[in-house]
């Protein structure tokens, strides 16, 4: 047995000792332990070292509130820091590390940092290192960075997987004290939703932890009685080692510790889960933290909060002194004192600042001496407690103990009902804040309302409870009338104890001291969101539940205002630590966003293509073939066979919205700004659509198949967003049109069949019942044909330049359909082109993509104006005809070639005056597009340039000064290829 | 925070896409000056406001949001489509 676990009493299963180990050191605990009372009950009382002074600390509480006992779990890439002690269950293995010192625990070079200290005070960061600025980068902030820190991070990427979940209930209860389980069951049983959650591994809260007892029996099993019976009802759900850590809009967020505990990962289990939880009703029965006491010396290992040690005593049977005394503001310290003489270790004195305390409570020390109206001067010892310095009617005496129990008061854990801004108010009977104005549907129970007996929980659960299954159409029998044993609350104001030699902390997990909140008000930070700010007061992982009303109080002090003068601190979520990979569950690496494949991807990776990223799709870019080295060699010799034979590509991806209705053609010509109402069935045009400030906003075809049947396509990227575009444009401005639209861009598999030998490939693949000559099926034709099971639907469009269709089926038939293509054009040579040859060949026609539609240019500056009709109202006519948009010297599209051939050109490269200095002011552009032409045998660019039409013929310069790029260039008609579009039709 | 899609019932708000106030109506007349009031200025209210929200993961209906910009308390949604009939 370890060296100070007790022989009979608490929750542990002393039949199952579990080994684990400590900064390398063997020890043993048992199930129902956590790490820290595991380490209670070997005796280990100096557990971590201090933020900024490095000073020895031990445990201080026993839950999730804990400052001090943050310690390094687990080994390489798992290694997880600043683990609470207090929350980390035992498991067989467990492997911890204190932190933040060097070389040892016990003998930390850094310590001497204390001697420094008056350099470490508040705002030391803004003063201490000015000058030499030079100095801060290179010295001074890796210095202090290295002395002043927490837990360090592996710096390997986290080998564990998170994931998300949803969940929906009648009645969420956050706490499964005596308030949240009185709640759940109450609502349980009258067959309301119940959700309820549990930071902890057993439910219960301080009835696990407190002699006390409810109808008769011990409240430990009281608990696991209710428990019990909540497990057997089917619409409530329990998550146990569950926190919540946020109040949002309409939902609350918590993460639940699936594996932490245990000492082999299941496979295909995640570590955590992240759930958000929408609740009709929320009940925060969150209880109380007990804060301690501000006095010198008050963070010596040893020095811990009363109710602390009581659970260390009465739930895991590890006694964590052997002469203790007690310091208390409160009545339930005298419970500790009343613990200690039960557990044979009777305290060694209790110091009360009350004079008046009740007689029920006085009889709980027994005939321990008792000093009230006294107070603990100052704490003594090094690495762990050795004695106090008390003051009070007797004068000064030193005490020898090896442990203190400090009770200061109680701060309801009220972080949620602030969470979304409302505040609580300070009540001077309870010292302590209370809520007051609560979000919606939001309500709080128990401790966390300031009802701190076990009778008044009780009666808050069951009554709110029963409140939210009515409300849930499920009302209540009659709410429970549990018996409580009786309790006393009182509690006397002691926040600070002034005149101690030591130094005195408000905050232990920031080393933030009672003089660092006087220099902070004597700088004029009197604020106490200022405070917070250049003290670091009440941040991290603890995030002030044990030093917030503390600083407050001294503040308050200081400055001569009442605690509700001074005000508080508002919250912000998370409550407690939250692994980054929770909120990011399964969307982590390739699974960040969804990834779409087109119906011929199989096909395409069986040709060996190399795939690129266009929005959430993967597209082959080029078809590299045994012996080719470069894209450039594989993406010209695509661009040859397209251009001499037929080539064929996926273009699947551009998106697709099928329009029916006899008002389609109305409602096009008031989306596009060129008309569609005058187009006949059969045909297919090109259209500019515009947003309404004028500029353009997405290009595409619309094919009509019949009178009231179109197609209309948009660009990849756009294919969301003109969806969204449309349905407002229908919904919100003109319902009155009769259309229906829909997406249809998964629902068709569609591919470019180009080139001087598409008809013959086309002609193999549909036989010959379907003519395909050019007076048939003319250039922008549309059409359906039977092709084998299914229709295909094609359209004679060419984004090459070249005699071109595109052809699409049903997606499901899309692979059959590539496959058939492939073995038509077999004896043509066909070759499979992607999206580069596609990019090339466009720039080569001048035609504009999404570098060129990129949200900056009207259809004016890419030699567009032309499309847009005079004769019809449509989104953007307006604002387009602006001046400043009709501005010659605006820039407009043009075509650049290298005056010295074998130059390569790069677009974002800006275009300035021959001669002229590379300066803002001399800008006249830039370039949009590159490409080399194999057709033309150099490089080729697009780009857009001031009064670009009238400069053909002109050399201006572009210059890249990034990539080392500064060619002399020659303005040129941006159609490089067949300007005079013969062989669209040859 | 959700939104009580008139379709599809109550769902979260990373369903729908946001665009802003539901107050400004297309000038119809032509008028230039008027057209730039509508595609620029926008009132930013503290309280109440109407909204114009796009269910984009869920039905694709357009809707008109009631909802408080203090608190983001969100008050009823109906279709944008009969906006003009139930005004």
């Amino acid at each position: 047995m370890s060296s100070h676990r007790l022989g009979t009493g608490g929750l542990v299963d002393r039949q199952t000792p579990i080994g684990f180990s400590f900064d390398g050191r063997p020890l043993t605990g048992l199930a129902g332990d956590t790490l820290a009372s595991a380490l209670v009950a070997n005796g280990i009382r100096l557990v971590g070292r201090s933020f900024k002074y490095h000073r020895p600390r031990g445990i201080v509480s026993a839950g999730p509130e804990e400052p001090n006992a943050l310690v390094e779990k687990g080994r390489g890439a798992y290694r997880e820091p600043n683990t609470r002690a207090t929350t980390v269950e035992l498991y067989p293995g467990l492997d911890v590390a204190s932190q933040n010192r060097w070389p040892s625990l016990r003998f930390d070079v850094q310590a001497i940092g204390q001697l420094a200290s008056p350099l470490l005070a508040a705002g030391f960061y803004y003063k201490t290192f000015m000058w030499p600025a030079a100095l801060w980068e290179r010295l001074y902030e890796p210095a202090i960075r290295r002395a002043a820190g927490l837990g360090s991070l592996s710096g390997a990427p986290d080998p564990d997987f998170y994931e998300k979940a949803y969940a929906f209930c009648d009645l969420l209860v956050i706490g499964a004290g005596p308030a949240g389980l009185a709640a759940a069951l109450t609502a349980g049983r009258a067959g309301a939703r119940v959700i309820l959650l549990e930071q902890d591994f057993a439910l219960g809260g301080r009835l696990l932890a407190e002699r006390c007892e409810i109808d008769g029996m011990p409240g430990a099993v009281w608990a696991r009685e209710v428990e019990a019976e909540l497990a057997t009802l089917a619409n409530v759900r329990i998550l146990s080692r569950t926190a919540a850590f946020g109040l949002y809009d309409g939902e609350v967020g918590a993460v639940e510790r699936l594996t932490d505990h245990l000492a082999v990962t299941p496979a295909c289990m995640p570590r955590q889960r992240l759930w958000t939880l929408v609740a009709a009703q929320t009940v925060l029965a969150a209880g109380a933290v007990e804060r301690p006491i501000v006095f010198g010396g008050n963070d010596r290992p040893g020095i811990m909060l009363a109710s602390a040690m009581r659970s260390y005593i009465q739930r895991f049977a590890a006694l964590p002194g052997r002469s203790v005394a007690v310091f208390t503001a409160t009545d339930d310290g005298w419970r500790t004192a009343e613990a200690f003489a039960r557990a044979g270790a009777p305290v060694a004195a209790v110091i009360d600042s009350r004079r008046d305390i009740v007689a029920s409570v006085r009889a709980l020390a027994g005939d321990v001496p008792v000093f009230l109206g006294a107070r603990v001067l100052d704490a003594i010892g090094g690495q762990s407690l050795s004695a106090i310095e008390v003051i009070g009617d007797h004068g000064r005496r030193r005490i020898a103990v090896d442990g203190l129990a400090v009770s200061g008061g109680f701060n309801p854990d009220l972080a949620m009902t602030t969470h979304l801004g409302h505040k609580p108010r300070w009540s001077e009977t309870s010292l302590a804040f209370l809520p007051d104005a609560l979000p919606a549907h939001l309500v709080v129970a128990g401790a966390a309302a300031g009802r701190f007996t076990l009778a008044e929980a009780l009666a808050d659960g069951a009554r709110l409870g029963a409140a939210a299954a009515g409300m849930a159409g499920k009302p209540a029998a009659a709410p429970p009338a549990w018996r409580a044993s009786d309790e006393t609350f009182a509690v006397g104001p002691l926040f600070h104890v002034e005149g101690g030699r030591g130094k005195a902390f408000v905050d232990l997990q920031n080393d933030v001291t009672d003089k660092d909140v006087a220099q902070s008000v004597h700088e004029g930070f009197v604020s106490v969101e200022h405070l917070k700010r250049y003290t670091t007061l009440g941040m991290a992982t603890d995030q002030g539940r044990t030093s917030n009303v503390n600083g407050l109080a001294i503040l308050a002090r200081l400055t001569g205002r009442t605690i509700p003068e001074t005000g508080s601190t508002r919250a912000r979520p998370p409550h407690g630590p939250v692994a980054i990979g929770a909120f990011a569950g399964l969307h982590t690496g390739p699974h960040f966003k969804p990834t779409r494949l087109t119906a011929g991807h199989g096909w395409a990776e069986e040709q060996g293509a190399v795939f690129v990223e266009t929005g959430q799709w993967l597209r082959a870019q080029w078809f590299p073939r045994p012996g080719e080295t470069d894209w450039l060699e594989s993406v010209t010799r695509e661009v040859q066979a397209v251009r001499s034979g037929v080539g064929i590509c996926d273009v699947s991806t551009l998106g697709k919205i099928a329009l029916a209705g006899p008002d389609v053609g109305v409602f096009l010509d008031r989306v596009y700004c060129n008309t569609f109402s005058t187009l006949p069935v059969g045909k297919a045009r090109y259209g500019l659509m515009l947003r309404e400030d004028g500029f353009v906003m997405d290009d595409g075809t619309t094919a009509r198949f019949g009178a009231e049947d179109y197609l209309l396509s948009t660009t990849t990227v756009n294919a969301g967003k003109v969806m969204q575009h449309l349905a407002f444009c229908h919904q919100v401005l003109w319902p009155e049109l009769d259309v229906q639209m829909v997406s249809v861009t998964e629902q068709w598999a569609q591919f470019a069949v180009a080139g001087p030998q598409s008809r013959a490939l086309l002609q193999q693949v549909f036989g010959s019942a379907v003519d395909l000559s050019d007076a048939a099926f003319p250039y922008l034709a549309c059409g359906a044909f039977p092709l084998g099971p299914t229709m295909a639907r094609l359209f004679r469009i060419s984004f090459s330049g070249e005699r071109a269709y595109e052809i699409a089926v049903p997606a499901g038939y899309g692979d059959a359909l590539v496959r058939a293509l492939m073995a038509g054009g077999r004896d043509l040579g066909v070759t499979p082109y992607g999206t580069e040859a596609l990019a090339v060949m466009r720039i080569e026609k001048g035609h504009v993509a999404g570098a060129e539609l990129n949200g900056q240019t009207v259809a004016r500056d890419l030699g567009l104006g032309r499309m847009m009709s005079t004769k019809k109202d449509y989104i953007g006519r307006l604002m387009a005809e602006r001046a400043a948009l009709n501005d010659p010297d605006r820039p407009t599209l043009v075509g650049l070639k290298p005056t010295v051939p074998g130059v390569r050109l790069r677009a974002g490269a800006h275009f300035l005056p021959i001669g002229a200095a590379a300066s803002a002011e001399n800008d006249q552009g830039y370039m949009t597009s590159t490409a080399f032409s194999p057709s033309l045998g150099h490089w080729i660019g697009l780009g857009l340039l001031a009064r670009g039409p009238e400069r053909i013929g002109e050399q201006i310069r572009a210059y890249d000064p990034i990539r080392g790029g500064d060619a002399v260039v020659e303005v040129v008609n941006p159609v490089f290829i067949d300007p005079e579009g013969n062989r669209v039709h040859g | 925070m959700r939104i009580p899609c008139p379709y599809c019932g109550p769902r979260d708000s990373s369903e729908f896409a946001y665009l802003g106030d539901a107050a400004p109506r297309r000038p119809a007349d032509g008028d230039a000056a008027a057209m730039a009031t509508y595609v620029y200025l926008r009132d930013n209210p503290a309280g109440p406001m109407e909204e114009l929200w796009y269910h984009a993961y869920g039905c694709r209906a357009w809707l008109v949001v009631r909802r408080d910009t203090r608190d983001h308390a969100v008050t009823g949604a109906r279709l944008a489509a009969g906006r003009e009939a139930s005004a």
